[in-house]
């Protein structure tokens, strides 16, 4: 296990720079997810860590070692691929027990290391199968093995979940969380879907556009994220963004589209007047007397809450409620936002402005 | 009402038995061996009438413009004392071993070469094609220039370099053409083999290689224990193909040196058409092109058992 840092990397394929300056803090025994839409740079990061593309500038250090020029064996890291990579003429074994076959290992140490990580993944009476003969979950579950085999500084993960169905990819979620419990070992983990970063991170960097927006544990972000990106990437549903401007009229509040008055607990200094973009979670929506009139479009109960899809200002926005409201199509619901857990950002760049 | 209660008594008397006929109509068999007749009547009249009526003739007294009759193993036995029969044999051995040994490792060698990233890549694999689409017989006649006793351009430049004093004659000895043979035969031959040597590198998934780049493999452990393994289906396919062309090669020896010299570069192909054609024995040059069977028939074998699909390439089977 080890730590490691990632100081101001770029990286250009060409005259086309994909990464512009990354820095990453990577603690000893974190699990740190790179969470980002596709393009982002994500899964570049990852491969340079990895040694499989080399760094334009900057460094990346595991332990107290710059690895910009060690070959990818010597960095003692280990990965997990998108589509597991498992040598499809190998037994299950001999897929885990590669890498010590190439290092030159006795077989019993060989066996001895296979039998270990197979018992921690409950892979034992997999061993003599080839790929092909296993489920997606069971390769998934032997492209883990393989890392485990090596006994590695790092993990590196690159979305190793989306080949799989949706139920298999929340077990598989919950057991790459455990096995991380078990093991502590480093894991960088790189997926475009924001649920499992939620779920799965110590920290979680969101990536966007070859830069980090923003780096935090997964409620810092979702609670006070620092930009609009970050605000709309974070959280499902997504947060609603209504357009508008501060206004400081004896009490602060923020007119919405359409002149629709929208709750303030404070404005930031010198805002009054200010174009900014208010924004509000699904399930900071409450139904009050006071609250701002919508329109409701789609109502879709989940069982456990109801989405509400409505027009406020001619906007459309989503709430969530626990309660079960039988709203139809057309119905005119007031709903207030939480004042104190509404966030302003700035219109120009997106910048978060209440703190 | 009254109509839906008399609908069914109407009907059940249009039911009638199926006939043998309407049975036959409906046959998906029946229609699967109409769809099949015209490949298979090419197949009979193209090949396997044509391979029968060799293998009787090869137990006639046939000659040309005379219809043979039976003389049972007469050819065969003749053949077994004929020395000459044998020669062609170990030279179709020597030719085909040798020359797909070569073909095999120098086509691996440029396949290997041709999938990795370098400048002009598209343009060197259509070069390596050039021997392939050439016809035959014209590359043999530049190799026949090529190794002329007196205009060879290789005892030129030799003499020119001041190596040699005397040309070289190559199509003379039976060495020097037993050699000039078979690099004719690797260089028309290696294509095909460089090119589906390639196909099948190129269904290699990358991501194989970069796991295998972390797990620390060299490169020669990467061709050694992932690019090999997994090629092997289809080198057996390219090599059974290799050595079935290289054993029955013709038009390269015909044009080159006939046979020559003193039958040191005769193949059963051309032994065979120098006596069933040339010298009009139709029986016994049948005789010697049958005699090619068993050792086509021992090659197929042994790519029938390579071919089989490896238990890693077998689907979500439990076994």
């Amino acid at each position: 296990m080890s730590s490691v840092q990632i100081r101001d990397v770029r990286k250009s394929f060409g005259n086309f720079e994909v990464l512009h300056g990354v820095s990453i803090p990577i603690e000893d025994g974190e699990f740190v997810v790179l969470v980002g839409p596709s393009g982002c740079g994500k899964s570049t990061l990852l491969r340079m860590l990895a040694g499989l593309e080399n760094i334009t500038s900057g460094t990346i250090s595991i332990g107290d070692r710059v690895v910009n020029n060690v070959q990818p064996k010597e960095r003692d890291i280990a990965m997990v691929f998108q589509n597991y990579a498992l040598y499809p003429h190998m037994t299950v074994a001999d897929n885990m027990g590669f890498s010590l076959k190439l290092r030159g290992a006795k077989a019993e140490e060989i066996s001895t290391g296979v039998k270990r990580a197979a018992e921690i993944l409950a892979l034992t009476p997999l061993l003599e199968r080839y790929p092909r003969q296993l489920s997606g979950g069971q390769r998934q579950r032997v492209a883990m093995g393989r890392a485990i085999v090596r006994d590695p500084q790092v993990f590196l993960f690159d979305e190793p979940l989306s080949n799989l169905d949706a139920k298999l990819r929340v077990a598989m979620r919950t057991e790459i969380k455990e096995l991380h419990q078990r093991l502590k070992t480093t894991t960088v983990y790189v997926t475009h879907d924001q649920i499992e970063a939620m779920t799965m991170a110590d920290k979680i960097v969101v990536m966007h556009d070859g830069i980090v927006e923003q780096m935090g544990s997964p409620l810092e972000l979702y609670d006070t994220p620092a930009n609009q990106f970050v605000a709309g990437f974070i959280g499902s549903p997504a947060m609603n963004f209504l357009k508008g401007n501060v206004k400081v009229n004896g009490a602060a509040y923020f007119e919405g589209p359409n002149g629709i008055k929208l709750p303030l607990k404070s404005a930031p200094a010198n805002s009054d007047g200010k174009p900014a973009v208010y924004g509000v979670r699904p399930e900071h929506f409450t139904i009050a007397d006071d609250g701002a009139e919508a329109e409701i479009v789609v109502v879709e109960p989940t069982g456990s809450e109801t989405q509400v899809f409505a027009k406020l200002g001619g906007e459309q926005v989503v709430a969530v409620f626990r309660e079960r409201h039988l709203f139809n199509p057309g119905d005119k619901v007031r709903l207030k936002p939480d004042p104190g857990l509404v966030h302003l950002f700035d219109d120009a760049t997106g910048k978060r402005l209440n703190s | 009402m009254a109509d839906i209660a008399l609908a069914p008594r109407r009907a059940k008397t249009e039911i009638r038995e199926a006939t043998a006929w309407d049975q036959l109509r409906h046959n998906k068999n029946w229609l699967g061996f109409w769809f099949m007749l015209p490949a298979m009547a090419f197949l009979i009249f193209f090949l396997a009438y044509p391979l029968g009526l060799g293998i009787w003739l090869s137990f006639t007294d046939a000659r040309i413009g005379r219809v043979g009759h039976y003389i049972g193993t007469e050819n065969y036995e003749w053949l077994w004392d004929d020395s000459i029969f044998w020669l062609s044999v170990f030279n179709t051995l020597i030719y085909t071993f040798i020359a797909s040994a070569i073909k095999f490792a120098v086509g691996l060698y440029l396949a290997l070469l041709l999938n990795e990233r370098m400048p002009f890549k598209a343009l060197l694999r259509a070069a390596v094609l050039i021997p392939f689409i050439v016809p035959t017989v014209l590359s043999a006649l530049a190799f026949w220039w090529i190794f002329d006793s007196q205009f060879s351009i290789i005892s030129w430049s030799l003499k020119q370099l001041g190596l040699i004093t005397q040309n070289i004659n190559f199509l003379g000895d039976s060495t020097w053409a037993r050699i000039c043979v078979i690099f004719a035969n690797i260089w028309r031959g290696v294509p095909f083999v460089a090119i589906t040597l390639l196909a099948g590198l190129q269904t290699v998934q990358p991501s194989l290689y970069e796991a295998a780049t972390l797990d620390g493999a060299s490169r020669w452990q990467m061709f050694r224990f992932i690019t090999y393994p997994l090629l092997t289906p289809i080198i057996a396919v390219v090599m059974t193909f290799s050595v079935l062309f290289t054993f029955t090669d013709f038009q390269l020896i015909w044009a080159m040196t006939r046979g020559g010299p003193v039958n040191a570069t005769h193949l059963m192909a051309t032994l065979s058409y120098q006596r069933a054609i040339i010298a009009g024995q139709l029986g016994e040059g049948a005789a010697i092109s049958s005699a090619m069977i068993p050792f086509l028939l021992a090659a197929i074998m042994v790519s029938w058992f390579g071919l089989q699909r490896r238990k890693w390439q077998q689907g979500e089977s439990n076994d």
